[in-house]
């Protein structure tokens, strides 16, 4: 491919500051060239560290390859899973991937109903996350189907056996809330993407990639019918997606609340649950932006601000998850029933997976404190070391909520420990893989940054300093 | 003012003459104009959305809301049905004596399939309505038409509209501060 730089002036790539979402010098011609540039970049002359980080994930996508086959082979026998504990190291990275894809439809629908500026720049990217969130989420439960071949049976189609899945229970909620969800998903994300292959097209000097575009494009021509119909439809989708996320992560908990296992069966599940997939996701939006931001030089149009304002979001929701922390052990002790209580003495202290619990007090609740500090906020290492450590305290979350409460329950006859097997961590590591790998061919063959909506900050920027001037 | 025309395409067959603006305003103020001056079969093309624009060449439409809710309304009566029809109809089970109809289990489903239809439709009737896919359009032959998706901005009267005449019109669009005026061929 051919760079296509000719016309574009040379902007400095420089960090405005913690209150601009864009940096100074921009017009609509260099947006369009600074975020196409990064797609029709040569091959040989991508960022070393995107080959090096491909390499990696590509590993794990081949380890992932691997474990699955085996499980193909030889069943879910080989993970750590007995009963009681049956959905183990499944069901934690089901409602783990789950719960990251949920920051997208957060960036780009609620941010969008409530005009949130430093939105922009990051909502394409994060949409692209959840896309492949959601497809790492969903293999999980079909992974964890004793026969995933016969997955097709969690649909209710008519089939010769006269039989239909249960639309009273969650199980079944959930396959709709996660189809839905990921249909959803692609749907935003493409629809965001039609005017931006119009402007591939258009900027494709390789006539391969122009085809190419050119048919993602629809012959989408920038009409201003088009605008007005296009955008309606885009403030609705945005509008469905915003209680759709809400139900999907509450759909996932009721997985759990309905059930009577002490420590499962609490109402705080749903808006705790939704709040911890808030937070999960922006740690995870975070610890994807902060080096891609650096290795392609993108400081000017993903700035302190958005850095700030994420970081924010991960302390408020981070809060609420501490409280439902705080408020299911109280209702543990208010309830006076022996088998809460005894869920929680177990979680914190009796049981062998006490230290998982205190580990997980320390990444989702002390760590993210520092965030209070404008000096961390404005740390880009420091903000992106504490993204790291949210993502695995909202993966132990799971692990505790889904393991330590199987592992006990009302009879000591039914009760037994879980230990994940070396298979387990293989297809959790392997998801990790496939996830990055998603994400790497993302960022080099799309443009990960929506560049019309980028054209309407620099002419609402142009707009604000024509009326300070 | 501008005197030259570039022509682009096969003029025996005109599409119409388009117009080439540096910035929103202008094409904004031009719209305007153009509407006023009775002009009806025109269009506008711009790097982005640009608020008031569609407006502005008379275009209003509320197509894509009413799509919407009849694809919304469509998902849920379909959803709910097919929890009641399973449940009450193709495979009664009685779970601890509830009444087979309970309705209030129903709801996430019904929820998630409106939700479905609804964006399904959004996207769908958003693309149906504008006419795409559509690979060919005759505003593709004008060669500066590529920057309508950088950073140039656009407005073509089209040879349809019954005030359209080739040399008052062009002289019109040139009084309109363009950068530029060209003959659209199809």
């Amino acid at each position: 491919m051919e760079p296509e730089d000719q016309d574009s002036k040379a902007v400095a790539t420089l960090d405005p500051g913690p209150d601009k979402v864009i940096g100074p010098g921009h017009d609509y011609g260099t947006v369009t060239d600074e975020i196409g540039g990064v797609v029709f970049r040569p091959f040989l002359k991508t960022p070393p560290q995107m080959f090096i980080g491909f390499a990696c994930a590509f590993l794990l996508v081949n380890l992932f390859i691997v474990a699955v086959t085996w499980l193909f082979v030889r069943g879910v026998g080989i993970w750590g899973i007995v009963i009681p504990v049956a959905w183990g190291f499944a069901i934690v990275n089901f409602v783990w991937w789950i719960g990251i894809g949920h920051a997208g439809t957060l960036i780009s629908a609620i941010l969008l109903l409530l005009k949130q500026d430093w939105r922009t720049s990051i909502n394409r990217f994060s949409e692209a996350m959840t896309l492949f969130a959601v497809a790492c989420a969903g293999m999980f439960p079909i992974l964890h189907l004793g026969r995933p071949w016969l997955a097709y049976w969690l649909l209710p189609y008519p089939n010769t056996m006269w039989l239909w899945p249960q639309p009273r229970s969650p199980l079944i909620w959930d396959v709709f809330a996660v189809s839905t969800y990921a249909t959803v998903s692609f749907i935003f994300w493409f629809t965001g993407l039609i005017p931006d292959f119009a402007t591939m097209r258009d900027k494709a000097g390789n006539p391969i990639a122009q085809k190419i575009f050119g048919v993602l494009a629809m012959g989408w021509r920038s009409s201003a019918r088009h605008w007005a119909r296009y955008q309606k439809a885009y403030l609705l989708l945005a509008g469905l997606s915003t209680p759709l996320v809400v139900s999907v992560h509450s759909v996932v908990s009721f997985d759990f609340a309905v059930a009577i296992l002490p420590g499962w069966h609490t109402t705080i599940f749903p808006p705790y649950f939704v709040a911890g997939a808030i937070y999960s996701g922006f740690a995870m939006v975070l610890t994807l932006a902060i080096p891609v931001r650096r290795w392609y030089h993108l400081e000017d149009l993903i700035t302190m601000r958005h850095i700030e304002c994420m970081s924010k979001v991960m302390l408020g929701t981070g809060l609420i998850v501490a409280y439902g922390y705080a408020m299911e052990a109280f209702m543990a002790w208010y309830s006076v029933d022996q088998f809460e209580r005894y869920a929680f003495v177990n979680r914190m202290w009796a049981g062998g997976y006490w230290w998982t619990y205190w580990v997980l007090i320390l990444c989702n609740i002390i760590i993210p404190q520092l965030l209070w500090s404008r000096r961390v906020r404005m740390s880009v290492p420091a903000v992106f070391v504490i993204a790291l450590v949210v993502n695995v305290g909202m993966w132990l979350e799971r692990f505790v909520i889904v393991v330590t409460s199987l592992t006990r329950d009302f009879v000591p006859s039914s009760w037994g420990m879980y230990y994940p097997t070396v298979w387990d961590w293989s297809t959790y590591a392997g998801t990790i893989g496939v996830f990055l790998a998603l994400m790497f061919l993302f960022v080099r063959g799309l443009p990960a940054i929506s560049i019309f909506e980028m054209r309407e900050v620099v002419h609402e920027t142009d707009a604000t300093h024509a009326h300070g001037d | 003012m501008l005197t030259e025309t570039k022509v682009f395409g096969q003029l025996g067959d005109l599409y119409g003459i388009m117009a080439e603006f540096d910035d929103p305003e202008s094409l904004l103020n031009a719209a305007t104009r153009a509407h006023s001056a009775g002009y009806r079969e025109m269009d506008a093309y711009t790097p982005m959305p640009v608020e008031g624009l569609a407006e502005a060449i008379g275009f209003r439409s509320n197509w894509v809301q009413r799509l919407v809710f009849i694809g919304g309304l469509c998902g849920a009566t379909g959803g709910f049905m097919l929890c009641w029809w399973i449940t009450v109809i193709a495979y009664p089970h009685n779970v601890a004596g509830r009444p087979l109809n309970s309705w209030p289990a129903y709801v996430p489903i019904t929820f998630e399939s409106m939700v479905l239809i609804a964006c399904i439709t959004a996207v769908v009737g958003m693309l149906a309505l504008n006419g795409l896919p559509r690979p060919y359009h005759p505003v593709f032959n004008v060669e500066e038409f590529a920057r309508a998706s950088r950073d140039k901005f656009f407005l073509c009267i089209e040879a349809s509209d019954p005030m359209f005449d080739l040399d008052a019109t062009r002289d019109f669009l040139k009084h309109l501060n363009p950068r530029e005026v060209m003959d659209v061929g199809s």
